[in-house]
Order: structure tokens, then C-alpha cells, then sequence
């Protein structure tokens, strides 16, 4: 690999994050909250979310983390963070599938930066195979833990219509 | 540079990959040696003459090919035999890598009967900072016989912490069983002065010799262990092929580890009696080329001297350790006095991960590794995450290290860290 590809896969973008990364710490109230691990290299997070139900279906109030390892996947939690919190849950569903399928293509998509924003920034990595998933480690807690907190949302709320 | 091989540059032109470029037209600088060793050409031209040649199946095939694909392969027991200097060449069991032999004579621990049945009570000992593939069969082993794992620490300059050994090897151990070189932190254990203390008390002595056959002259017989396993791609052979060697004594007490052809003396249907060993232990049809490049590969070692390899290493490492020491924010996990270590140097650099230090190197061309190097509980001892390492070999020339260093002050003004 030659320096020209260092630098597209070390975007400027990336490097501040990794420096200051935005929303990083564990925080209450949270509904879910999940420990991932990549077994290769060992970089984990801790990371929980916070839903809130409005009129409009719900909506990513928080997500807070705590967590180890590289630039790349600290850089991608605080992106990940920055476009994710008060979006709905729509939205950052979509995201998050725009944001895998880009570090899943090898680098054959082209980003769609309407919908990722900064995240563009790693599409540089997904050249890289072995830090793909250092991009996408939290963005699969991310998943876990929202999937966890509707299910358990819903049970809840099977658990108030059995009680009433 | 006192202790490099004479004949550095011949050696180098014996391994055709040390001449790859890389993207870019970059000269490759190979420091992943621990990892996996690179092949001189003698093994790789052995395994392709046996494939081209002579391959067939060993042990039962009556024809010529037969009888020569079994001959090589028999052979490569004898020259791993004479490599450690085994008292005999049955004592020599092929596996497949280092880990498969660690978890035969773990799981055949879980089975037997007599003197060697391990159970509730029962104490087997590791250290801290073992292979995760002495470590796991170790625990299933506790888990499944009842027996308790215990583990000797380390002190914090990287060195077995010998403090307690007299609580800690005691009537109730079964099994000590420790690496010889660690593969993280590069510490070379007395395992000759831990073997004895163990048959003090009648235990078991297993040494893991994954990273210490490699680099320096090793013989069995004088180590004084029972069992000790390695592997054969850090070996400069292929892989697909690890080496179990044992006492016969035990490897007789003993039970089969997998069932199979090759393995058994005769079958019914009822029961089957067994081959003595090694057969006993290699069921199914071998790794044969693999063990054919083996032999090559031990040869290779054995024409240039362990004990020239062993100084060439020292030399290299503490260049390397003395290179190291001259950047900023450099911090060497294990021992810093090259005698009292082999050639893999783990190390952090403050303010850049690992993985990005790895990714920053190899852009310059120099392969190193990055992670926790499968030695989790030895990160952990040393609270971090994880590491960059270096690992040099015989093919390993100060230049190179030179340039390992030069790329890591690169990493640093990458980072801008200056
Ligand atoms: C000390 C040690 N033990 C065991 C192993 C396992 O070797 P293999 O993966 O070939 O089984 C290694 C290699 O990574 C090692 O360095």
C-alpha cells in the first residue's frame, strides 16, 4: 500500500474524530445497553441507547458509549453518534444500512453523502478488508442494542394490555 | 555487528519471498516471524518434487509411489526426532500445528486412566502468559474433569513470578505445563528448573515450544519435560503440520485421541485394539507433504546451526531493543535485556493505537503484527488492550530493523505526534 492510499483511508475527518471524539461516555436514561467485541484485534465498546416514543413514531434520543481501540473504529463511533441522535428511528435505520453496504462494497459504491454525511469519510476503508470491521463495530452494537430496546419496548407494552 | 550470521546475504537469497515488492515498489521488511515464519527455497522445491513425484498415500499403498511418499514421510519423523534430539523417533507425533497437539494431550488427559486420571482435587498449573492455545484446553480440561487451574503471575519487568511456586506446585498438581519462549512478551523461561520442581511432586511437565524451537538449539532430553509441542510454519516449514514429542512412557498411558484409520491395530465391531505410538495418535491420512516439507525445513535449520540462529537473534533483538528505546513514546512490554529474551518485541506507542501503527508500517513496507497476539491474560497483566510486535529471524538483517525504526518516527509525524 502506497502513502497516497494511507491518506484515503486516514481522511482528515477521521483523525479529528479519533482526536475528539464526539458523545463519548455512558449516560442514563438508556433502555439498552450492549458489550461487542472484535475478536481479532480486541477493540470493544460498551454502548447504550435511549429511544423516545413522539407522534411521529420513535426517535434516537442518545446514544453514549464507552470504548477501546483504533482510530478507525473510535472515529466511526463518534461519527455514527453525531448523525444518529434525534434522528428516527427510520432515518437511522437507513443510515446504518447505507453505512454497511458502503464498508461492505469493497470500494466499488459510490457514498451517498445526503445520507452519511461525515461518514463519507470511511469510504476509503472499505479497501482495507481488515478494517472493515473496525469501522463497523459499533455501528453493529448500535443495531444490537436498538433491536433490544424495541423488543423490549414492545413486551412492555404487551405486558401493560395483559395488566389492563 | 557481533552474532549475525556470516553468510547473512546467501541465507536472505534462500528465501524467494524476501525479494516481493510491494504496492508501490516497496522492499519488503518481514518482522511477523513469530507470526509465521517465510520458507527457504529447499522447502518449497521438496513439497512440490513429492507432489510431482512421488505423491501417494503412506502405510497402506503397495505400489512404488507408495512406498516413497511413505519413505519421505517417515523420514521427516527421523529429522524432527533428531532435531530435538528425541531418544527415539516414535516418540515424534505429527498434528496438525502446535494448538492440535496442546489439546491432544489435554483431551486424552480428560480420559485416562491409572496414575495419570486427573479429577476433583486435582491442580493443573499454567502461567499468565501463555498462548490462548495453552490456556483453553487447559480449561476444558478443569471444566471437565473437575480438577482446578491455577497459574503462576508475572513480575512486572515481564519475568515468571517464581514467588509462590512452592504453594502453587504442591501434592495435589497434576500437570504444569508453560511456554518456553512467550510469544508477546519474548520472556525465556527456566523451564528446565520449573520441569524439575514439578517431578518433585510427580506432576506432569508440558512445555509449549511453539517460539522456543524456532530460535534456539532445543533437546529434549535436557529440558526434562514429558511432552512438549510446536509448530511447524514457525520453523520456516509449511503449514498444516505441528510436532507432539513425548515420553514413551507416558505416550503409552496415554488413551487414542481421535479414532480412525491408521491409528488402530484391528477393528470389529464390537471394539478395536490400537497401534502403539505414534500411529496410535495420527488418524486419517496425514499432513504428508506438509511433514515432507518439515523435514526439509528442520534439515535447512539443523545445516545452519541452532546455535548460530540463537545468536543471530540475540544480536537482532538487541538492535532492535536498542532502536526502540530511541523513540519518543515508545514503551517495550517484557524484559529489556536481550538475554533473557527471544526475538518477538512487543511494544505501545503513546498516542497511536496499535492497528493504526500496523497500518502506518506496512504502507512503508514493513510487516509487523498488531492485536493481542492470542496472549489476552498477558495484555491484561500489563493493563492494556493490546500491541504492536516485531519479530525477527535468521533472515532478519539490521538494516531492516533500521528501517522499522525509521517507520515508526513516519507513524509519528503521521499522527502528528511531534
Ligand atoms: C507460544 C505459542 N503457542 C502456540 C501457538 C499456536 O501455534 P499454531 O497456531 O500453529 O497452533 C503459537 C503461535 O501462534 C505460539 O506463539
Amino acid at each position: 500500500m502506497s502513502a497516497e492510499n494511507l491518506d484515503s483511508l486516514y481522511q482528515e475527518i477521521i483523525l479529528d474524530h479519533y482526536k475528539n471524539p464526539l458523545n463519548k461516555g455512558l449516560r442514563d436514561p438508556f433502555e439498552a445497553e450492549v458489550h461487542h467485541v472484535n475478536p481479532t484485534c480486541g477493540d470493544e465498546v460498551t454502548l447504550r441507547v435511549h429511544m423516545e416514543d413522539t407522534a411521529d413514531g420513535p426517535i434516537v434520543s442518545d446514544v453514549s458509549y464507552d470504548s477501546v481501540g483504533c482510530s478507525i473504529s473510535q472515529a466511526s463511533t463518534s461519527v455514527m453518534t453525531h448523525l444518529l441522535i434525534g434522528k428516527s428511528l427510520a432515518d437511522a435505520m437507513e443510515i446504518h444500512t447505507s453505512f454497511q453496504a458502503l464498508m461492505q462494497s469493497r470500494g466499488h459504491v459510490e457514498p451517498d453523502e445526503a445520507v452519511l454525511e461525515d461518514a463519507i469519510a470511511f469510504a476509503g476503508v472499505a479497501k482495507f478488508p481488515a478494517r472493515v470491521k473496525c469501522a463497523l463495530l459499533s455501528w453493529m452494537a448500535w443495531k444490537d442494542a436498538t433491536a433490544q430496546a424495541v423488543a423490549e419496548d414492545s413486551e412492555g407494552s404487551q405486558k401493560e394490555t395483559t395488566h389492563g | 555487528m557481533d552474532g549475525l550470521l556470516p553468510e547473512l546475504e546467501v541465507i536472505r537469497k534462500d528465501f524467494p519471498i524476501l525479494e516481493r515488492q510491494l504496492a508501490g515498489g516497496r522492499a519488503l521488511v518481514y518482522l511477523d516471524s513469530a507470526n509465521t515464519s517465510q520458507k527457504p527455497q529447499v522447502v518449497i522445491d521438496t513439497m512440490v518434487d513429492h507432489l510431482e513425484r512421488h505423491n501417494a498415500n503412506v502405510a497402506w499403498a503397495m505400489h512404488q509411489l507408495g512406498a516413497e511418499s511413505s519413505e519421505s514421510f517417515e523420514s521427516a519423523r527421523d529429522r524432527v526426532a533428531s532435531f530435538v534430539n528425541a531418544p527415539s523417533r516414535d516418540e515424534i507425533i505429527f498434528t496438525k500445528n502446535a494448538s492440535e497437539a496442546l489439546n491432544l494431550v489435554a483431551n486424552t488427559l480428560a480420559w485416562a486412566q491409572g496414575d495419570l486420571k486427573i479429577g476433583p482435587g486435582d491442580e493443573i498449573v499454567i502461567t499468565e502468559m501463555e498462548h490462548h492455545s495453552n490456556i483453553v484446553p487447559w480449561q476444558l480440561l478443569a471444566e471437565r474433569s473437575g480438577a482446578t487451574l491455577r497459574w503462576f503471575g508475572l513480575t512486572d519487568d515481564g519475568l515468571l513470578d517464581q514467588s509462590n511456586i512452592d504453594e502453587l506446585i504442591n501434592d495435589r498438581t497434576k500437570v504444569v505445563s508453560l511456554t518456553w519462549v512467550s510469544n508477546m512478551l519474548g520472556t525465556i523461561n527456566p523451564v528446565a528448573d520449573i520441569a524439575r520442581r514439578a517431578h518433585e511432586v510427580g506432576a506432569l511437565v508440558v512445555v509449549d515450544g511453539s517460539q522456543a524451537v524456532p530460535q534456539m538449539p532445543v533437546d529434549v532430553q535436557e529440558v526434562g519435560a514429558d511432552l512438549l509441542a510446536f509448530t511447524g510454519h514457525k520453523v520456516v516449514g509449511p503449514t498444516g503440520i505441528g510436532v507432539l514429542w513425548g515420553r514413551r512412557e507416558i505416550l503409552d498411558q496415554l488413551p487414542p485421541f481421535l479414532g480412525g484409520g491408521e491409528m488402530i491395530e484391528t477393528v470389529a465391531m464390537e471394539r478395536s485394539t490400537y497401534a502403539g505410538v505414534p500411529h496410535k495418535f495420527e488418524a486419517g491420512t496425514p499432513p504428508i507433504v506438509e511433514a515432507v516439507g518439515l523435514g526439509a525445513a528442520v534439515d535447512y535449520l539443523d545445516h545452519i546451526g541452532m546455535d548460530n540462529i540463537r545468536r543471530h537473534e540475540h544480536a537482532i533483538t538487541a538492535y532492535a531493543l536498542r532502536g526502540l528505546a530511541t523513540v519518543p513514546g515508545l514503551k517495550v512490554l517484557g524484559p529489556l535485556d536481550p538475554a533473557l529474551r527471544g526475538g518477538a518485541i512487543s511494544f505501545e506507542l503513546d498516542g497511536v493505537h496499535p492497528h493504526d501503527v500496523a497500518q502506518v508500517l506496512d504502507a512503508r513496507g514493513v510487516a509487523v503484527r498488531a492485536g493481542h497476539h492470542c496472549a489476552k491474560p498477558a495484555h491484561a497483566r500489563f493493563g492494556v488492550q493490546s500491541s504492536t510486535r516485531m519479530s525477527s529471524y535468521l533472515y532478519t538483517t539490521p538494516a531492516e530493523v533500521d528501517a522499522f525504526i525509521e517507520a515508526l518516527e513516519y507513524t509519528r509525524s503521521y499522527f502528528k505526534l511531534d
